[in-house]
Order: C-alpha cells, then sequence, then structure tokens
C-alpha cells in the first residue's frame, strides 16, 4: 500500500541545514496497523507530513497504492489527499463553526458529492464512532474524546485508503486514549490501513507493528503482539 | 459555485464578528453614498439650469444690427442700417443647413410704456411680428384657438395671439378671448389664440407677449422692409456655431459693410452658451466621480484590510481544509465571494440611504416650491449599474490579496498555527 525508498528530508535553519530524515525504506501492507514511534525530533512528525503529501520529500520515493507520489502541483495534491488519505490531529482539529456532522461531510463536500447523500454518510460515519446523537453539536460542546471520535469519523468519511494519525491520544487522558485506540483497532480489524505516530508505549503497543525512529533513520521496525485496549475501557 | 454551503460559510464568517463587518461595511457604504448624493446634485444643478433654456431650439443664433464703425464703399463710418426682408432669402440661397430663418419685429420692451389697449384696460407687452415657423424656435402651447399661418402672412390679416399672462390682464377671469379685438399702438387686432410657456426661466415675462403676422405688423407700424432682427436655426447635424461667420459675411456684404467690422452685425449663440453650460457639467460629474471614487477606494482598503484579518484568522482552518482536500482555487474563491458579498452589500445600503436621501430632498423641493438653479436631483439607473459595477470590481480587487495570501500558505505551516 505505501512504498518509500531511501526518503531524505532537510530543512534550512537560516543558514544551517537540518538533515531530518536520512535515508528511510518502509513499507506498508494494506490492512497493516503502524505505530510510528521515536523522541521528539526524531523526524516522525516529518515522514507523517511527507506521507500525508503535506510535505515533499528532498529526494527518494514514495508510492502511495501503486501511484507515484513526486512533484504534485497543489492542486493535484489536495486532490489526492482527499481521495486517498484520511487525516486524524492531536488537537483534533474540527471546524469549531461547524457541527459534528458538518464537520464529517467535509471531505465528501470537496468530493462534490451530493448534499443528501453527504448528510446520510457523514450521519453513518457518525453511527460508527457512537456520536449520532451529537450531530448537530458544535466541536466546543463536545468533550476531547468526542472531538477526536469525530475527527476519526470526518477521515474515514471520504473512504481513503490509509488513515494517518499524528499523537491521536496526546491530547486526551489515558481512559479516552484507550476508547479512542479501541476505535482505532475496531476500525482497522475491517481491513482499513492506520498509520499511527505516537511517543507512548502502552499506545504503541496497542498497533500491529511498531516502527522506531531514531535521528532520521529506522533503529527497530518489529511486529508485536497487539494489545486490545477494550480490556481497558 | 453559488451553491448553499459556500453562502452559509460567507454568512458565518461574516457574522462572527458582527461590529468588525459593520464598521467595514460602513466605509464602501460611505463612499457609494457620497457617489450617489454627488452626482444627484450635479444633476439637480443641471436639471435647474437647462430649465432656464426651456425648449428653446439650442441650435439657434439671434442676428441684430448696430452702428457700423468702419467706413466701406464711400460710406461713412457710425452708419445705421436695417436687415431687410430680402436678407432672409439671400441667407436660404448662400448658407446651407438653416433650418428656420426667423426675421421678427418688436414693439415695446423691457420697462416701456403701455402699448395694448382693450374697453378701459391697458397694458405693457411685448408685440412681435412673426412667421410661423417661430414656434418651433420659441416653443409655447397654443391652449386655445390657432397660431399664426401663411394665409394670415399673405393676406396681412390682422390678428394675434395672447399670452397667459396678457389674457389675465385684459380679459375677465371666464372671459372668451377668442374672436374679441384688441388696440395694439392704435390698430386693432382680432385674438385668435391664446398661448402658454412653460418655459419658467422667462417667467412672468414669457406669458406676456403678443404674436401678429409678420406683414401685418410691419404694414401697421409702418416698418417697410426692415427687419428687426432674426432668430436662426441650423439642422440638427450642423452647428449654427460653424455656420454663423458664413451668415454674418452674407450681411455685411448685402449691407456694404466693411468685411472687417466686427461690430455692425451683433449676434448671440444660444448654442455656445449651451454648450459651455453643458461642459461645466460634464466637469461637475467628473469631480462627483472623482471625489465618490476616492472615498469609495479607502472603503475598499478597509475591506481589503479586514478580509487580510480573517484569512490570517482562518489560517489554521484553511490548513485543515487543505489537509482534507480543498482545492487552492476552492479557497480562492471563497475569500473572493465573502469579499464581494461584503463590498455589494455594504454598496447597496449606500445606495438605497444615498436614494433616501435624494427623495427627501425632492419632496421637500417638492413642498417648499421651486428653487433658483436647482430642480429635482436625481441618479439614472445607468449610474447605479454602474455604481453597482465599480462595487464588483473593488470588491473583488478588494478580496484579491487577502485571497492569494489565503492559498500562499503551505498546509503544514497552517496546520502548525495555535
Amino acid at each position: 500500500m505505501i512504498e518509500i525508498k531511501d526518503l531524505h528530508k532537510s530543512y534550512k535553519m537560516g543558514s544551517n541545514s537540518l538533515h531530518v530524515l536520512k535515508g528511510i525504506n518502509f513499507k506498508v501492507e494494506e490492512g497493516e496497523l503502524v505505530a510510528i514511534m521515536g523522541s521528539s525530533g526524531s523526524g516522525k512528525s516529518t515522514l507523517l507530513n511527507i506521507l500525508g503529501m503535506l510535505d515533499s520529500a528532498d529526494s527518494g520515493e514514495y508510492n502511495l497504492d501503486g501511484v507515484p507520489i513526486k512533484n504534485l502541483s497543489e492542486t493535484k495534491a489536495a486532490q489526492y489527499r482527499n481521495k486517498f488519505l484520511g487525516f486524524i490531529f492531536q488537537s483534533f482539529n474540527l471546524i469549531n463553526y461547524k457541527s459534528a456532522a458538518e464537520n464529517v461531510a467535509l471531505p465528501l463536500y470537496y468530493q462534490k458529492v451530493p448534499r443528501k447523500e453527504r448528510q446520510e454518510k457523514a450521519m453513518k460515519y457518525l453511527e460508527r464512532v457512537g456520536l449520532k446523537p451529537w450531530a448537530d453539536h458544535l466541536p466546543s460542546e463536545l468533550s476531547g474524546g468526542q472531538k477526536q471520535r469525530v475527527a476519526i469519523a470526518r477521515a474515514m468519511a471520504a473512504e481513503p485508503k490509509v488513515l494517518l494519525a499524528d499523537e491521536p491520544t496526546g491530547a486526551l487522558d489515558s481512559k479516552t486514549s484507550y476508547e479512542v485506540m479501541d476505535l482505532i483497532q475496531k476500525i482497522n480489524d475491517e481491513g482499513n490501513t492506520i498509520l499511527v505516530v505516537t511517543h507512548e508505549e502502552d499506545i504503541a503497543h496497542m498497533c500491529k507493528r511498531i516502527v522506531h525512529l531514531k535521528d532520521g533513520v529506522i533503529v527497530e521496525d518489529k511486529k508485536v503482539e497487539q494489545v486490545r485496549a477494550e480490556q481497558y475501557v | 459555485m453559488f451553491n448553499k454551503d459556500r453562502w452559509r460559510e460567507i454568512i458565518e464568517v461574516l457574522t462572527t464578528n458582527v461590529w468588525r463587518t459593520i464598521f467595514t461595511a460602513f466605509g464602501v457604504c460611505w463612499g457609494i453614498f457620497i457617489l450617489i448624493v454627488l452626482l444627484a446634485a450635479g444633476k439637480g444643478l443641471e436639471n435647474g439650469i437647462k430649465q432656464d433654456f426651456g425648449n428653446i431650439a439650442t441650435n439657434t443664433m439671434f442676428m441684430w444690427t448696430r452702428a457700423t464703425t468702419k467706413g466701406y464703399e464711400g460710406l461713412p463710418k457710425g452708419r445705421r442700417f436695417e436687415f431687410k426682408i430680402g436678407d432672409v432669402e439671400a441667407l436660404r440661397d448662400n448658407v446651407p443647413n438653416l433650418r428656420f430663418i426667423s426675421p421678427r419685429n418688436q414693439l415695446g420692451g423691457f420697462g416701456g410704456n403701455n402699448n395694448v389697449v382693450r374697453g378701459i384696460r391697458t397694458g405693457a407687452y411685448n408685440v412681435y411680428g412673426d412667421y410661423p415657423e417661430i414656434i418651433n424656435q420659441d416653443p409655447m402651447a397654443v391652449t386655445s384657438g390657432r397660431f399664426l399661418n401663411y394665409n394670415d402672412i399673405r393676406e396681412k390679416r390682422k390678428v394675434a395671439i395672447i399670452g397667459q399672462g396678457v389674457k389675465n390682464d385684459l380679459y375677465d377671469k371666464d372671459e372668451e378671448a377668442l374672436g374679441t379685438y384688441i388696440k395694439i399702438q392704435g390698430v386693432n387686432f382680432m385674438v385668435i389664440g391664446t398661448y402658454k410657456k412653460n418655459n419658467s426661466g422667462g417667467g412672468e415675462e414669457g406669458q406676456k407677449e403678443i404674436f401678429v403676422p409678420f406683414t401685418s405688423f410691419s404694414q401697421a407700424f409702418n416698418r417697410g422692409e426692415d427687419v428687426g432682427w432674426m432668430a436662426i436655426t441650423a439642422n440638427d447635424g450642423s452647428s449654427i456655431s460653424q455656420l454663423k461667420d458664413k451668415i454674418v459675411d452674407v450681411m455685411k456684404q448685402r449691407h456694404k459693410v466693411h468685411p472687417e467690422d466686427t461690430r455692425a452685425v451683433g449676434y448671440f449663440d444660444l448654442y455656445e452658451q449651451y454648450n459651455r453650460v453643458e461642459s461645466l457639467f460634464g466637469a461637475l460629474k467628473a469631480v462627483a466621480y472623482i471625489v465618490g471614487i476616492m472615498v469609495l477606494l479607502s472603503g475598499i482598503i478597509g475591506v481589503s484590510n479586514i478580509m487580510l484579518i480573517v484569512v490570517k484568522e482562518r489560517t489554521k482552518e484553511i490548513g485543515i481544509r487543505r489537509a482534507l482536500g480543498e482545492q487552492p482555487w476552492s479557497i480562492k474563491k471563497q475569500i473572493l465571494m465573502e469579499s464581494i458579498f461584503l463590498t455589494l452589500i455594504s454598496g447597496m445600503v449606500g445606495i438605497i440611504l444615498g436614494s433616501l436621501v435624494i427623495f427627501g430632498i425632492n419632496s421637500l423641493l417638492d413642498s417648499i416650491g421651486p428653487v433658483d438653479m436647482f430642480m429635482s436631483p436625481s441618479v439614472s439607473v445607468g449610474v447605479v449599474t454602474g455604481a453597482l459595477t465599480i462595487l464588483m470590481v473593488s470588491g473583488l480587487l478588494a478580496g484579491f490579496i487577502p485571497a492569494q495570501s489565503a492559498i500562499r500558505v503551505r498546509p503544514i505551516e497552517a496546520l502548525r498555527t495555535e
């Protein structure tokens, strides 16, 4: 599903250049649930941004479901993001003047899905994350866990090939963190490919595979026995 | 493009900070208000001044004789001469494109003695000897009877058309004037018509005139072949200002006036005066546009400013939208539409307020009666459409820079902003 080869990325900081990713090789198959771990500055967010087409690599190859991702115009990148990827952010990033249902329907709007169908789909995904009764609530009327669940519903609404989660539990207490992870696991059980960036061991162990990043290179890549989040809920 | 979601979003964005939106809108509103009111005031002034020209054919000149100032062909300087009735034919033959040539003779004048008697009533009026064409050059509405015709001219009938003012002076309120006689300097004329001029510039004076056939006038008051002065109107396609030199030359030639004598033939070019007034109003209109648009400009800069702030505030939101796959041009369009919408709405409020003020002034003018040099200020539909176009374009311009800056931020940076 995802295939990257010898990925390099450096940032210019004034006269210095900061080499963040120093040749990453890595492959994700369909249906995997991968945790990307590393301390801050290890390059894990940069990697996720490149995977998410929010940022471009300096050199290296990136294939997403067989499509080479290279030298994309903004318009093309927006199209691919919409079609291939679903984002889940640490700070939820819901649009605060839109109701939960409208937030979920947003990616569909960019796909020019007709209004009625959009609303039906939004309700379907809200139901899946258990928030149907909150469909008309604004983000400010929801708790942190609920917001993240709306964000997950939004990421899934466009039925993307890959879900990218950037510290999805970073702003939540452990109980809600487990609830969110439980949801992510269930989505994965249905066959969706998910990448989770985290620095929490317990969250990482709820995935099926852990990739350790350190100073811009992969130091460890192992399959783990998945810990089900259900038991903590 | 104009779907419900986009509109909802525009409304949502503009209503999140209502007071800020209102203050911004005020700038544009005020600009367009000033523009509309200035243009209307200019139009009012124009209407007022043009009213003074009345319906007079403006492509007209008046011509009369004065004493010569140069000797010529053995004739002394300081010689007086008169136009003759034959001059009319000569002008027709020598100068093309003349529509009407009306020779005129006149009795009485401003502050003259009483010259008209009816029974025991008397009055001082301007009495003109005229050809029937004069009604085209100095329009009047015949309210009863008829105007002069060529039978009157040929048969030298002693008939007269009197103004409403004359009738009011010489007749009782409900008395029938037609068929009665009035005595003009001792000669009886039968009244065959009454007229009314709607030229308010002429005022009272315009209603106190008497028109009689040119030929009867000459005979009755012993003018012979003489012509007091002439009113000459050119064809619509040509301007009297260009023809007047030729006309004056023909007159000089016929009356043995030195070709370089500029004093002997006097004239007044109504068209030139009219044009001067026209160009004055053209300039006035230009000033109104410039001032209005300048004021509008500061309003537009205000809109642009606010849109920049809105974009700044929504940087993160724009980042989210782009991460979710919104196209850059869609974001640009959104910002542009917000800007145009804000500009148009506030502009329309300005236009409505301006119209209300104009309406108020008009009804005030109506209630206190006519005012000198000012009449029914108004703006045409064309001006309003023009103003709306200006608004549309300026909204676009105001939104352009903010929209550009909205899509210049890369989504990853936008998402990082807290």
